[in-house]
């Protein structure tokens, strides 16, 4: 674990970060999730070898930073489409019809939970509750923004421009 | 109407909205005039409890921390809030994010720590960015880091960002993320106080419990207490949801009515339905029938004399015309999806109690279904290193028991009509079954046993 890292998967600005994150804690170890984040926010998904990589940073071994990754849901293990698409289907938003808006998108897109269309743009999926139980039913986009109170007849435009502002 | 954290003041978010408007008074008050152990005492005395869903008492929990600086302290705030139908502390974050931080402030005088980690799911990204702002501005202003508004007290704040687990929600599982591990509940003692996150001595509090603190400090201990009910003082974010006109986040005085909470807040039910069922805490609380939502206050004392608890006051409204089969099937999946594996009656309690679940609400079940749900229910309870044991078996439990006949219409009456699934289901239905079970089958069985004893010792001695 020493050993030198030859394959930077961080820039120097990035990794002026790691050393700024790090420094908050008492022990490296505690960097893991952190690190993980930068490494999804950077490339999306969290391959081997970034799992590697953040082990080495925090002087860990990449079987505790696999553990890490495969415990907690929002690392995604394998690249997505440029819309991730996650539809809290928890009871609150079901007791709203988030059923409805999942299988009206799951049908329109041709795609099933967890699947990608093949154009590589929308990935859709069932998730436990986020916590806007008042706004639903609600879908978070890229573990990012939150869209709230969604409208089966306006769902299909909301796509739309979804997929403008990131396809780009 | 009173309120502590959700004042109706605009832009109170902003620093120096929130600084004329008597912000920081009450932790330049508490790090000059007092000492920790006067905090401390104003607190016990408020009566604050504990707003995650264990009710704990604040100023006893606090008081449990080991005098002395021979070794960091850290104070842990928890904003995971992930149980289904909570949705309180984001208002916090959004609405009045200073207050929090001032009354963690406060807290970590109280207690002697010199960091306090801010641990928020990994799913509020709008609020983590609210707070890293915030976080920063307090620094820039001199609100945090060292020399606080030149009183001489050092404290710093981390945000820490969850990557979605329910079971971070628990304290000590809360400490391992924070260590950068798994999720993964500790077996409690020690406790956090003596050997919390890295080893050290460690408070965890909830968001809005925190929130509360600057208040206590600034208007006095009896003033909170004299705040709804005395059992259990303050306001409460009580968060509507489900089937109701206006959902949303509402403080108000603990021990507020139940039906004035929907009906006067958040605008009655959808479509002037009837209620059928109230989840009145999160869904792990043992729900409510519409007989028992007519006449219940809304805090943790009143609750509990019927059997439930006011949890993070996650209210779930539903109406006459909802699957209840459905609804516990959803629940369950949910327990199912977050029990972190690590005892086995809860990952595979919950699992088959899953199972059972979907084949009711598949049309396939059985009238035995029930109890056997309730069974494993019982089994899962109280076996567990933490809570979401309970969590999980809880709405089954409670919700096939007070809803029973909502179950049993679900499975179809001809139980033949089911296929015979495998050779003990087939053989229950034989006549061969009847007659052991007519016959005493114990007795048949153990002379069955004898017989195979009394072989055996034939064999051996003529050997």
């Amino acid at each position: 674990m020493s050993n030198e890292i030859t394959n930077h998967l961080f820039d120097e600005a990035e990794l002026r970060e790691v050393d700024r994150i790090l420094a908050q804690f008492p022990e490296k170890m505690a960097g893991t999730l952190p690190l993980l984040w930068m490494i999804q926010e950077k490339y999306g998904w969290i391959s081997t070898e970034s799992m590697e990589y953040v082990g080495q940073l925090c002087e860990v071994p990449y079987d505790h930073v696999l553990g890490v990754v495969t415990f907690y849901t929002m690392y995604n293990q394998k690249p997505v489409g440029k819309v991730h698409l996650q539809i809290c289907t928890n009871v609150s938003c079901m007791l709203r019809g988030a059923d409805r808006i999942f299988d009206h998108i799951s049908n329109k897109h041709n795609i099933k939970n967890k699947q990608t269309t093949p154009d590589g743009v929308y990935t859709i999926e069932r998730v436990e509750c986020l916590g806007s139980c008042a706004t639903a039913p609600m879908m978070q986009v890229n573990n990012k923004e939150f869209h709230e109170n969604l409208d089966l007849n306006k769902i299909d435009e909301l796509l739309e421009e979804l997929k403008q502002k990131y396809s780009n | 109407m009173v309120k502590v954290i959700l004042k109706d003041i605009p832009d109170l978010d902003k620093l120096d909205v929130y600084v004329n408007n008597g912000g920081f008074t009450a932790l330049k008050k508490s790090v000059t005039e007092m000492s920790p152990d006067d905090v401390i005492e104003v607190v016990k005395k408020s009566n604050l409890r504990g707003r995650g869903g264990a009710c704990f008492p604040t100023g006893l929990k606090w008081s449990f921390m080991p005098k002395g600086n021979e070794q960091p302290k850290f104070l842990c705030c928890n904003g995971d809030e992930s149980e289904p139908g909570s949705f309180k502390d984001r208002e916090i974050f959004e609405k009045n994010p200073l207050q929090f931080i001032e009354g963690s402030l406060i807290a970590a005088y109280a207690i002697g720590a010199k960091a306090v980690y801010v641990y928020i799911r990994g799913e509020y990204w709008k609020w983590i960015n609210i707070m890293n702002e915030a976080i920063r501005e307090c620094y820039v202003k001199g609100y945090l880091g060292d020399n606080i508004m030149g009183t001489g007290f050092n404290c710093d704040m981390y945000l820490y960002k969850g990557a979605g687990a329910y079971i971070c929600g628990e304290e000590s599982a809360m400490m391992n993320s924070l260590e950068g591990k798994r999720g993964y509940p500790r077996i409690k003692p020690p406790f956090p106080a003596q050997k919390g996150v890295w080893g050290y001595p460690t408070t965890i509090n909830n968001i809005e419990t925190l929130a509360c603190v600057p208040e206590i400090i600034n208007k006095g201990a009896e003033w909170f207490a004299g705040i709804g009910n005395p059992k259990h003082p303050g306001t409460l974010l009580y968060g509507v949801s489900g089937h109701v006109n206006k959902p949303g986040v509402y403080e108000l005085p603990s021990g507020t009515p139940l039906m004035t909470i929907i009906n006067d807040y958040a605008g009655g039910v959808l479509n002037g339905k009837k209620i059928k069922m109230v989840i009145p805490g999160g869904t792990s609380m043992p729900p409510l029938t519409a007989a028992e939502c007519e006449n219940i206050n809304m805090d943790n004392e009143s609750l509990k004399e019927i059997g439930s608890a006011i949890g993070t006051g996650g209210i779930i409204v539903m109406d006459e015309d909802t699957d209840l089969v459905q609804v516990l099937t959803r629940i369950t999946h949910f327990y199912y999806h977050e029990s972190c594996g690590q005892c086995t009656p809860c990952r595979e309690g919950c699992g088959w109690m899953l199972r059972v679940l979907e084949r009711i609400e598949a049309g396939l079940g059985r009238q035995s279904d029930l109890d056997l749900l309730v069974s494993v229910a019982k089994n899962i309870e109280g076996n567990t290193i933490c809570a979401l044991g309970e969590a999980a078996a809880w709405p089954v439990k409670f919700t096939i028991t007070k809803f029973l006949d909502d179950f049993k219409a679900a499975i179809p009456a001809d139980e033949s009509a089911l296929p015979e699934m495998n050779k003990v289901h087939a053989l229950r239905k034989s006549p061969q079954y009847e007659v052991l079970n007519n016959n005493k089958e114990q007795e048949i069985v153990e002379g069955l046993i004898g017989k195979v004893r009394e072989d055996v010792k034939e064999k051996r001695s003529a050997m």
